[in-house]
């Protein structure tokens, strides 16, 4: 039951987008978030759309999958759309009840705010569905790095990251190990109101989180006896190299950026 | 290639308590290349004398030297580590990677080896693991035996001289144990890798070169596997069993046959009956 859960959902492949740089990837979806707010008009939307369509079709990566994505987020979509629709105020109201009314404007408004919120999670989704989280650590680490300066314990994170993207199948499986050792002994986990339930997963997070601090302990001995000494004078098996391919799709991503931003501001 | 003079370790003790010594006074000189096997029962101090081979602890009293290094100098600490692998029970818990080439390549990253050569020895520790076909997989797929054999390729990949199995084999079923034990025969044989093995299976411990049975927190019993086995008396005395073809010759002997004592694998306690029976 908990198998279904997956975080950080990757599609393995090799495609185009598989095969950038994860740094790249990084930028180029900073900048499609910053063409995405710079978007006013139905013009802009249709250019940011369009090339997030291309850019899906490039990754091969299942048009379900990303659409299966925005589910969670469906209730804060509608909820944004709502309170677009009622309280944008304009001149005319087309309806009017009450307190209650509705203008053109708010219309536009609500569809815009649904529009940027859907592309801005399948934009994002793209990201994690054609990069393993390994590679996203890795690039985050990597452009991280001038925060250094300023004391920023920038590999201590990206190793902290790591290591929890590494034990969550581990607990995941001690957990149902748990629950079906409880079961066994007549706990129940699935009837009952909220407050009853909340109540039975005591005895399944403390066996939990108990294991959880002996396992850190352990592997925390483990990473020193393999010489773990921070991140000062650590190299890399896989070191990140910037291609031919990279350069073209930072340039490309920051043209679009720009483009959207003139268009924008020329209000379409 | 280890040596511990008057090895003594206590435990931090709970307030009001006095704390208990879990290891008392222990002389050893394990020599390069062999194969030495601790036996104990718990609580007997094999795993804290381990623990003290690559400086995870330190002595409370004497001394441990790691090639003429004392572990208790700081200075030297990385290197004694790289020196002295230690792979251990839970191998869950030593794994710190999401993919098998990338936990290997962990302990060289560390010692700051360059990426091409960190390749190759990544490489060459699956190969002698023999675990080459599971370089991309994810590590938590895989059985207990071959997880361990991971964790051991993981430690090899410092190139170190001695590696310490400190109940390695523990968790692992009969074959993921058979797996993790005939890798570090191996090791032992063809690459010259000291390697010391902590176990409580007796029958690890038949083609060891030297046993060492802990007890109480000291070196009870020492030699060949051999000759401590065949002191079945003294052996149970400490709470041990002994292997099962030991077992079986001693009680024909009790029971009058002329049959010797030191015949440990199952083809040679095999033939000593056979040619008792003539």
């Amino acid at each position: 039951m908990l198998k279904d859960i997956t975080l950080g959902q990757y599609f393995p492949g090799d495609t185009l987008a598989h095969r950038l740089d994860p740094r790249t990837k990084l930028i180029l979806v900073v900048l499609y978030i910053v063409a995405l707010f710079c978007a006013k008009y139905f013009w802009t939307y249709a250019l940011v759309a369009l090339v997030l369509a291309v850019c899906v079709r490039i990754s091969r990566v299942r048009l379900k999958a990303l659409v299966r994505g925005l589910k969670p987020v469906l209730i804060i979509i509608t909820f944004t759309a709502v309170l677009n629709l009622f309280y944008t105020k304009g001149e005319e109201p087309l309806w009017q009840w009450h307190f209650l009314s509705i203008y053109p404007e708010g219309i536009l408004a609500a569809v815009f705010m649904v529009l940027r919120i859907t592309l801005l999670i399948m934009g994002t989704f793209l990201l994690t569905y054609t990069t393993s989280p390994i590679h996203l650590t890795d690039g985050m680490e990597s452009l991280m790095n001038p925060l250094k300066k300023i004391h920023v314990p920038v590999h201590e994170l990206a190793m902290m990251m790591s290591i929890a993207l590494r034990f969550i199948p581990t607990l995941i499986e001690e957990t149902d190990k748990i629950m079906s050792a409880q079961k066994a002994r007549g706990a129940d986990f699935e009837s009952g109101n909220l407050l009853q339930r909340a109540k039975a997963m005591i005895p399944l997070l403390v066996p939990l989180f108990i294991s959880a601090f002996r396992r850190a302990d352990e592997l925390a001995v483990a990473m020193e006896c393999r010489c773990y000494h921070g991140g000062e004078g650590r190299t890399k098996l896989h070191v990140l190299h910037y291609a031919a391919r990279d350069y073209a799709a930072m340039v490309l991503g920051l043209a679009f950026a720009a483009g959207i931003f003139v268009l924008g501001r020329m209000g379409l | 290639m280890l040596q511990t003079e008057q090895l003594e370790y206590a435990y931090p003790a709970e307030e009001g308590k006095t704390p208990r010594l879990a290891l008392g006074g222990v002389d050893l000189n394990i020599e390069k290349g062999s194969f030495v096997v601790v036996l104990g029962h718990n609580g007997s101090g094999k795993s804290t004398l381990a623990k003290h081979f690559n400086a995870v602890l330190l002595p409370t009293g004497g001394k441990v030297w790691v090639e003429g290094m004392d572990t208790a100098d700081e200075a030297l600490l990385l290197e004694i580590r790289r020196r002295v692998g230690m792979v251990f029970q839970n191998p869950d818990n030593q794994i710190v990677a999401n993919v098998v080439e990338e936990d290997v390549a962990f302990a060289p990253e560390n010692l700051g080896v360059p990426p091409e050569e960190i390749r190759r020895r990544v490489d060459e520790a699956l190969a002698v693991v023999g675990m080459e076909k599971f370089v991309r997989h994810a590590p938590h797929l895989l059985s207990g035996g071959q997880k361990q054999r991971v964790a051991i390729a993981g430690v090899i990949a410092m190139e170190p001289e001695c590696i310490v199995l400190d109940e390695a084999t523990a968790m692992l079923d009969p074959m993921g144990r058979e797996e993790v034990l005939s890798t570090a025969h191996r090791l032992n044989r063809e690459k010259g890798i000291t390697v010391i093995l902590i176990t409580h299976h007796m029958n690890e411990a038949e083609e060891a070169d030297r046993v060492i049975v802990m007890n109480d927190g000291q070196v009870a019993m020492d030699g060949s596997p051999q000759e401590v086995f065949c002191q079945v008396e003294k052996l149970r005395a400490l709470g041990l069993t002994v292997p099962d073809t030991v077992e079986l010759l001693y009680e024909l002997r009790q029971s009058g046959w002329d049959v010797p004592l030191d015949a440990l694998t199952v083809e040679a306690c095999a033939d000593a009956v056979a040619a008792a029976m003539k």
